[in-house]
């Protein structure tokens, strides 16, 4: 176990902890946008950056990515100096002049006391704030039908040369990550749609309710040993199946 | 035929030096990429033919080599014919046979094509004793110009690999870093970290894989030292990468180049090919037992490649992007093993080092900026080419006397050191000596070399425009304060440059400054702000002159500046009208011109063209004010 100092006070980290996680763990908010659980930290927004010093750095210190440094032993860390908090909110004044109609980004803006951008304001407001958590997602799950293209003020999300990416399987995980919502995408029993491609649907051969996409099943179909079958029935059926079974065993325990 | 042991080698030295020494003449034709572009390879060939068509090869041992980058690029193509030392400047494939018939054959010089030098007005025969080569001292480009790049056996005969079989016969990897460490090497990429202290770190790291990495994207507007060097001296490189990776204990590296030096590439996959059929790279490297080699990774283009963990990434096949890293990549970097990364010059470094030892290294330079740097002088100077020289020059020396001072002798401005991570230095630091603290000291850094000379026809509001311009795209745009810092701060710039600056830009730009250097992800972005900082440290004034007077001091801003002719003065010669592009001059021969505002561009190609000075340039807010005030009277 690693003691740290976070602003002041005493904490325990265990080992391998970042940062990021000890802080919030000591109740200190941080703001983050590129951050989950999930995934692998990434540092990319810059809002968890926070100073870390050391007894022994003689009044030195150092401003890092919280969600990417180590929790090592004495560190002596402090997210509100002076100077963290001026960068914060000049990374925040950024990305409100990005994003000026974010609903989530005025919210973190206004947290820090930032009613309206010191810059210019985008002249075509989008609601992406390049957090990246869609590309890596889809990365994770092992798909990469999505990534980010061009470079600098350019860079945006897109699927290969702006076309409907052939290897998405309609999984909707870059939709559901998104901190703010701004991947489209349609759903029903039949069809499902996201960066323009159509997904046709399987239903559940109990139920007969739309639960997954065609090329959902043929992606796992095989991976880690999961079977064509599995995908027979929706998970909702699953559990009633399993339920039953339950019910069953323990009405056969009481007998 | 494989070198296998020292005798080997030395033997090999021996013989490559006797076929150089049985030649009579050596005709050297450079063949760096500017002299390519001035036609040099037409007059290599004339050359190859004519000596070809006379028997004079046979005859007198004439020899004409393609070399690589002579440095001196202003007066390209070049010729040096050797052992004499006599530089012909600007040399035509028409001026061949003339060159055999009265140079070669009776050892008469022709004087049309010698350099001139401006000051004494004399033509000067001997390449040594003009200025611009005078000055210098050559270590990473010890042999750029002197041998043919294509060539192992030339290298040879000129020293290449002696560093390496001395480190390999007779040092053991500690010494060699010791030999570095005495040397007081320092990365040539910019950064100035000590070179062996890095080795060490990735000696001293737990792995059995590790890799030795060249940093080729030389990306710097300006920057052309590693491409001179790669193209015209490739075994220096991999010399040093074989030592450094014996030191580390590493078998593989990488050279990363970027794919738009494609003469670099194709000397270098020669000059490894060259090295690994004689045993001096791959397995048993000179009978040694050491085992490495070295595969080419090219670059798509993207400065931030130049970044080390997003040049890594690059390596291992993922996008060019830097990564936030707490750990060295000396302990964790490519493929996440033990990495050295150096700069192609450091690199080129090293051989000359281990030939000629630590100490010999360490003499040049200052207390803590060892050793000789490449420069690439370029901008408002009039010798502009590749140079090298001792560590502590003054950049008084730099652009006066090797440089030869500024275009048409106007005055200085400032000098542009480090690319788009540097900064802008005025007047008073041309007295100070060129080293990495004096550098970041005085707001800018030693970077990669480039060296933009300019003089007082230049905005400085406009030069850092100008790098917001370039970074604006070459940022990768994974972290949100250099991405979205960028577009902001080239919003306010493309406002000052337009006349639209308002009270309150300098307090913002400076605090947008300040968080991109403590927030930004990797040092691109932190770095991004230096131009700006520094040309607001030293000319803030022409900062107000934008924003209070609407004025572009310089007269350089187009919306900011109107010309006119001083009609007193005009002597009617017609030069502003051919000039102008604009069809915005009138006027007969011999009389005075006219400058009609309606549709001036404001270029400034009239202020050029007039050998009277006849034209001048005022803030254009005064044609408004003019116009208005007119108004009010009638």
């Amino acid at each position: 176990m690693n003691t740290l100092i976070v602003n002041g006070r005493h904490v325990k980290a265990r080992e391998g902890a970042m940062l990021l996680e000890v802080i919030r763990e000591a109740g200190v908010s941080l703001p983050t946008l590129c951050d989950h659980a999930a995934l692998e930290p990434w540092g990319g927004c810059r809002l968890c950056l926070v100073d870390v010093t050391r007894n022994e750095w003689d009044g030195w210190a150092k401003m890092v990515v919280s969600c990417m440094f180590p929790a090592e032993d004495g560190l002596i860390v402090r997210t509100d100096s002076q100077r963290v908090v001026e960068t914060r909110k000049v990374v925040l004044d950024l990305l409100l002049a990005r994003c000026p109609d974010t609903p989530l980004v005025q919210k973190l803006a206004r947290d820090h006391g930032i009613e309206q951008t010191s810059y210019q304001p985008n002249p075509e407001p989008t609601d992406c704030v390049l957090c990246g958590l869609c590309t890596r997602v889809c990365d994770h799950i092992g798909v990469s039908a999505i990534a980010t293209v061009n470079r600098g003020a350019g860079r945006e999300v897109a699927p290969p040369f702006h076309e409907a990416p052939p290897d998405c399987i309609g999984c909707l995980a870059c939709a559901e990550i998104c901190p703010t919502s701004c991947i489209p995408f349609t759903a029903s029993d039949s069809k499902r749609t996201i960066w323009g491609k159509t997904f046709e649907m399987v239903r559940c051969t109990l139920c007969g309710r739309a639960f997954i996409t065609k090329e959902q099943a043929a992606f796992y179909d095989g991976r880690n040993g999961v079977p064509a079958s599995y995908f027979d029935t929706c998970d909702e059926c699953k559990r009633k199946a399993q339920a039953k079974q339950f019910s069953r065993l323990s009405a056969g325990a009481g007998r | 035929m494989r070198i296998e042991s020292k005798a080997q080698f030395d033997s090999a030295v021996r013989s490559a030096k006797k076929a150089a020494a049985g030649r009579k003449l050596d005709i050297l034709v450079c063949c760096g990429t500017g002299c390519l572009a001035n036609g040099s390879a037409k007059v290599a060939e004339a050359f190859a033919a004519e000596v070809e068509a006379r028997g004079l090869a046979a005859s007198v041992g004439l020899f004409t080599k393609k070399t690589g980058c002579h440095g001196f690029c202003e007066r390209g193509p070049l010729v040096v014919l050797k052992p004499s030392g006599v530089l012909y400047t600007k040399v035509k494939p028409e001026h061949v046979p003339e060159i055999l018939d009265k140079t070669v054959a009776k050892g008469e010089i022709i004087t049309k094509l010698l350099y001139k030098n401006p000051a004494t007005k004399k033509p000067v025969e001997q390449y040594t004793e003009i200025p611009f080569y005078k000055n210098q001292t050559r270590v990473a480009m010890r042999n750029i110009g002197q041998v043919d790049p294509t060539d192992l056996e030339d290298s040879l005969a000129h020293g290449a690999y002696a560093g390496l079989a001395r480190a390999l016969f007779h040092k053991t990897p500690e010494e060699v870093i010791a030999e570095v460490e005495v040397s007081g090497l320092r990365g040539r990429g910019g950064a100035g970290f000590i070179t062996a202290r890095k080795w060490r770190a990735a000696r001293k790291a737990a792995g059995e894989r590790k890799f030795v990495l060249c940093n080729g994207d030389e990306g710097d507007p300006g920057a052309f030292k590693d491409r001179s060097i790669m193209e015209g001296d490739p075994h220096a490189v991999l010399e040093g990468l074989a030592i450094g990776a014996y030191a580390v204990g590493a078998h593989e590296g990488f050279i990363y180049v970027r794919d738009e030096y494609p003469l670099a590439v194709v000397h270098l996959t020669l000059a490894m090919e060259q090295a690994r059929q004689r045993g001096l790279l791959g397995k048993n490297i000179l009978g040694t037992g050491f085992d490495f080699d070295v595969k080419l990774s090219r670059g798509g283009g993207a400065f931030v490649c130049g970044e080390s963990s997003a040049l890594m990434r690059s390596i291992e096949g993922k996008t060019g992007e830097p990564r936030q890293k707490y750990t060295h990549a000396t302990d964790r970097g490519l493929f996440e093993c033990p990495t050295v990364l150096n700069n192609v010059e450091t690199w080129a470094d090293v051989g000359a080092i281990l030939e000629h030892g630590g100490p010999w290294f360490a003499a040049m330079g200052t207390e803590k900026s060892k050793g000789t740097k490449a420069f690439s002088l370029v901008g408002k100077v009039k010798n502009t080419g590749l140079i090298e020289l001792p560590m502590g020059t003054t950049l008084r020396h730099i652009i006066y006397d090797i440089g030869g001072g500024i275009l048409d002798d106007r005055p200085f401005k400032a000098v542009q050191t480090g690319g788009p991570s540097g900064g802008c230095l005025p007047e008073s630091h041309l007295d100070s000596p060129v080293d990495y603290e004096k550098l970041t000291e005085a707001g800018s850094m030693m970077g990669s070399g480039g060296m933009i000379v300019m003089d007082d026809r230049t905005c400085m509001v406009d030069v850092a425009r100008y790098f917001l311009s370039f970074l604006v795209e070459e940022s990768c745009g994974k972290c949100t304060p250099c991405r979205e810092g960028l577009k902001q701060l080239l919003i306010i710039y493309d406002d000052l440059v337009a006349g639209r600056g308002k009270a309150g830009d300098v307090a913002r730009i400076e605090r947008l400054a300040a968080g991109m250097q403590l927030g930004s992800l990797c040092e691109l972005g932190k770095s991004a702000p230096n131009p700006v900082l520094s040309t607001l440290r030293y000319f803030r004034e022409e900062y107000q002159a934008h924003i209070e007077q609407k004025a572009c001091p310089a007269g350089i801003c187009r919306d900011l500046t109107a010309y006119e002719i001083i009609p007193e003065d005009c002597n009617g010669c017609h030069a502003c009208f051919r000039a102008c592009p604009a069809d915005a001059i009138t006027g007969e021969p011999k009389k005075a011109h006219t400058i009609h505002q309606g549709r001036c561009i404001a270029c400034g190609a009239c202020y050029t063209a007039c050998p009277t000075d006849a034209i001048r340039f005022f803030p254009k807010v005064a044609l408004a004010a003019a116009a208005s005030g007119q108004g009010g009277a009638s």
